[in-house]
């Protein structure tokens, strides 16, 4: 029989057996009817053929992949701060292990899915393992994900084992008879012996080291997918730890709105702290630095190059069709910069008397910056005599300067409620994070698909099949999420258990005075 | 063993197509209708296209302008970059040098038209049709055997195509060969393309042989191959024109 905190049970146990409240029922609803959606147009593309897609001849590829790359990549949040911090022995991880090896684990499903939603013949699955090629870069995908996903699944479930022990040792009266058979088995008979927590430290000691070389190897062979081509913008050396940073980077974002959202549902503020946003923000703040410096250097050598079929693919991220993704990619890794480094480092006193911090500025200022964008997007739509004229070259320069102006002059109002407010302002940089990443995606395989050497540019228009299979996905992730933490415990007892061990331990040693000496 | 290469003179080109016709017939590649076109779905194992490829000023502005069309089979390269990125090896090169695809085994996953730099690899978006009096007249020819299906045999859904200098003449010719029992001649055997070339701008024949035409021809200095500093060494040769 384990024992338990009566604390920990009442936050941590106890919700696992509350009747599912209404809005749990209304969003898995709403969840479950978007995938449904999304199954059926994918049983729809089975049987007509990925005709039912937007893609076409030199476009091969396109939302599938773009989705494939991003999911891959959040979920390298569990490896990164799990496998990493227990590595280098952070004590500030222990409230947020659990969130990050979850979303490990349901990201790198949704993701595996997109890459078999992208076959033609998804039939043909097995020939994978019956005719496989090693030399090509797809079998080093299969098996580097497969291995990831199964050291993800076991470096999920070994810390759970104990909770699961705990649980079934301390259910509350009532319990369905097959949710006490279902912690029963699942806790493989844990009863907390010496020679089992022996056991369990070598085997999470050593996941933890095992799959930190696997998940860089599974970002880096999704970009060698695309630079082991001659395609322009592709063939790369930059891109394996490009895609790793970028892949941390994301991954974290996600850790960061789902760690969230795990505390303010349970109201675990006491748990994850302040501490645990400020630490993990600033590997954010440095892996935002990281990304930003790998941007710059993937598309210098281009610019510098002028390559006949380089240059091109240059050219419309920066100022052709791909323009309004690149650079709102860009503003998003900015303003999320900007939000993570600029308002903690702001004085509070000296601040509220400036004009600038006060909200009648920030209001002036969006209103204005909204104006602004009206009148640079509204020309390229409609066609509006007086407005025909913020199109012309001096004019739009003029509109975009006072439109950076406007968004920094409201980034600087709204600093101090950022500052008030650490926990939201960083779940809007990471926000702006994530759908960042995803248009990174985005502009590193469209434009080189659309803009090939020896086919004519073309253009590309997601379906309603693709959006709505994207849609079912982000879905599918969601609901897989709420449903674990239905069943399982959100944080890992035993772990915040033994680092409150710990750090009683460490408060009762007596640090000795130094020695004054005599002469 | 022969190694397969196909001489075009740019010279003589004159851009009719019936390159693209004559295979079409050929080898059944699939007829898409316009709205289909237009999201590039149409198939042309050999295309015909201008170079460069998006004109703009660089071609000239009116009316010193140059309009250059290059017509485009399979490269067949020494180094083929498809195969390299094929799981299952649905794609492979055979010893007589020719790229040849497995419709039988491809699944689909299109790495290689993605890593074709050539863009001479489609893919059966659609179950492929015809209309009545086309879905009558299909060559009957068809590279089969136990998992594996070629040639001009009618595509199954969802699998990729290409190229494949009429494998089934090849193989035609070979049997034939076989059975009144002597070797087998070089210049026994043309793809369907080269046979209809209007203006006889295309020549085909044993790149191994020194004496041969196109090695004769390969060693023009107005000889060149497409994107050469790619490092894939195609069999397909254009000679420059002027």
């Amino acid at each position: 029989m384990l024992r338990i905190d009566p604390e920990y049970k009442k936050k941590l146990i106890d919700p696992l057996f509350a009747p599912l409240d209404l809005n749990f029922k209304l969003s898995a609803g709403v969840l479950l009817a978007l995938i449904g959606w999304g199954a059926l147009l994918y049983f729809r593309q089975i049987f007509l053929g990925l005709g039912v897609t937007g893609m076409g001849r030199p476009v091969y590829w396109s939302m599938y992949i773009v989705n494939f790359i991003f999911f891959i990549g959040i979920s390298h949040a569990g490896t990164l701060i799990s496998a990493i911090l227990r590595v280098t022995g952070a004590e500030w991880r222990r409230p947020i292990t659990r969130v990050a090896e979850a979303i490990t684990v349901f990201a790198l499903i949704i993701g595996s899915m997109q890459i078999l939603i992208d076959m033609g013949r998804i039939d043909r699955l097995p020939f994978t393992v019956i005719f496989g090629r090693l030399q090509s870069p797809i079998m080093w995908d299969i098996i580097s994900v497969t291995l990831y996903l199964l050291g993800s699944v076991t470096y999920l479930f070994l810390p759970l084992m104990p909770d699961l022990a705990i649980i079934r040792d301390n259910l509350p009266p009532g319990v369905p008879e097959w949710r006490r058979k279902f912690y029963t088995i699942l806790s493989l008979g844990w009863r907390g012996t010496k020679a089992q927590w022996v056991r369990l430290e070598k085997a999470i000691a050593f996941m933890a080291v095992f799959i930190i070389p696997v998940a860089v190897s599974v970002h880096s062979i999704i970009s060698w997918i695309l630079a082991s081509t001659l395609q322009p913008g592709w063939h790369s050396t930059i891109f394996g730890p490009y895609f790793v940073i970028g892949a941390i980077f994301s991954g974290i974002g996600a850790l960061f709105i789902a760690m969230t959202a795990v505390r303010k549902v349970f109201g675990l503020e006491k748990y994850i702290a302040l501490k645990q946003y400020r630490y993990l923000g600033l590997l954010f703040i440095a892996m935002n630095a990281i990304w930003f410096y790998f941007t710059f250097a993937e598309n210098l050598g281009i610019a510098t190059g002028q390559q006949t079929y380089e240059m091109p693919i240059l050219a419309v991220k920066l100022w052709g069709e791909f323009a309004p993704t690149f650079w709102l990619m860009i503003a998003c890794m900015a303003v999320a910069f900007y939000i993570l480094v600029v308002p903690p480092m702001l004085k509070q006193q000296t601040a509220q008397r400036t004009f600038v911090f006060q909200p009648r500025f920030a209001r002036m200022s969006a209103i204005v910056a909204a104006v602004l964008v009206g009148l640079l997007v509204v020309p390229n739509l409609v066609n509006v005599p007086f407005l025909a004229v913020s199109g012309t070259t001096v004019a739009a320069t003029v509109l975009w300067i006072l439109l950076i102006l406007n968004v920094l002059g409201f980034l600087l109002s709204v600093s101090q409620w950022l500052k008030a407010n650490p926990v939201t302002s960083i779940v809007i940089a990471s926000a702006l994070v994530v759908v960042g990443m995803w248009l990174e995606r985005w502009n590193i395989v469209l434009p080189t698909v659309t803009h090939p050497m020896l086919v004519s540019s073309s253009t590309y228009t997601p379906s309603l099949t693709e959006i709505s299979i994207m849609v079912a996905s982000i879905s599918g992730f969601m609901l897989m999420f709420m449903i674990f933490f239905k069943l399982f415990p959100p944080i890992s007892i035993w772990e915040l258990a033994e680092g409150n061990i710990i750090e009683q331990a460490q408060s009762r040693v007596v640090i000795p005075q130094p020695e004054i000496s005599g002469d | 063993m022969p190694k397969w290469s196909m001489v075009i003179d740019l010279d003589k080109c004159v851009a009719c197509q019936g390159c693209s016709i004559a295979c079409r017939f050929e080898n059944n590649t699939p007829v898409v209708a316009p709205d289909q076109a237009k999201l590039g779905r149409a198939m042309r194992w050999n295309d015909v296209f201008p170079l460069p490829v998006n004109p703009t000023e660089e071609t000239g502005e009116y009316p010193h302008v140059k309009a250059q069309y290059v017509p485009r089979p399979c490269m067949h390269c020494e180094n083929p970059p498809c195969i390299k990125v094929c799981p299952v090896g649905a794609t492979f090169i055979d010893e007589e040098g020719i790229v040849e695809q497995n419709y039988a085994r491809c699944i689909g996953c299109r790495f290689c038209t993605v890593g074709c730099p050539y863009g001479v690899r489609y893919f059966n978006w659609y179950e492929p049709q015809w209309e009545t009096p086309l879905a009558e007249h299909l060559n009957p020819d068809r590279v089969e055997g136990q998992g594996v299906l070629e040639g001009p045999a009618v595509r199954p859904l969802g699998v990729v195509e290409k190229c494949t200098f009429c494998i089934h003449r090849l193989k035609k010719a070979h049997a034939q060969a076989e059975a009144e029992g002597r070797d087998f001649r070089a210049d026994e055997y043309v793809p369907a393309c080269v046979q209809t070339c209007t203006g006889k701008a295309r020549f085909f024949g044993d790149l191994e042989d020194p004496d041969s035409t196109v090695s004769q021809l390969a060693l023009k200095p107005r000889s060149f191959r497409l994107l050469e500093d790619g490092g894939t060494h195609p069999k397909t040769i254009y000679l420059r024109e002027g």
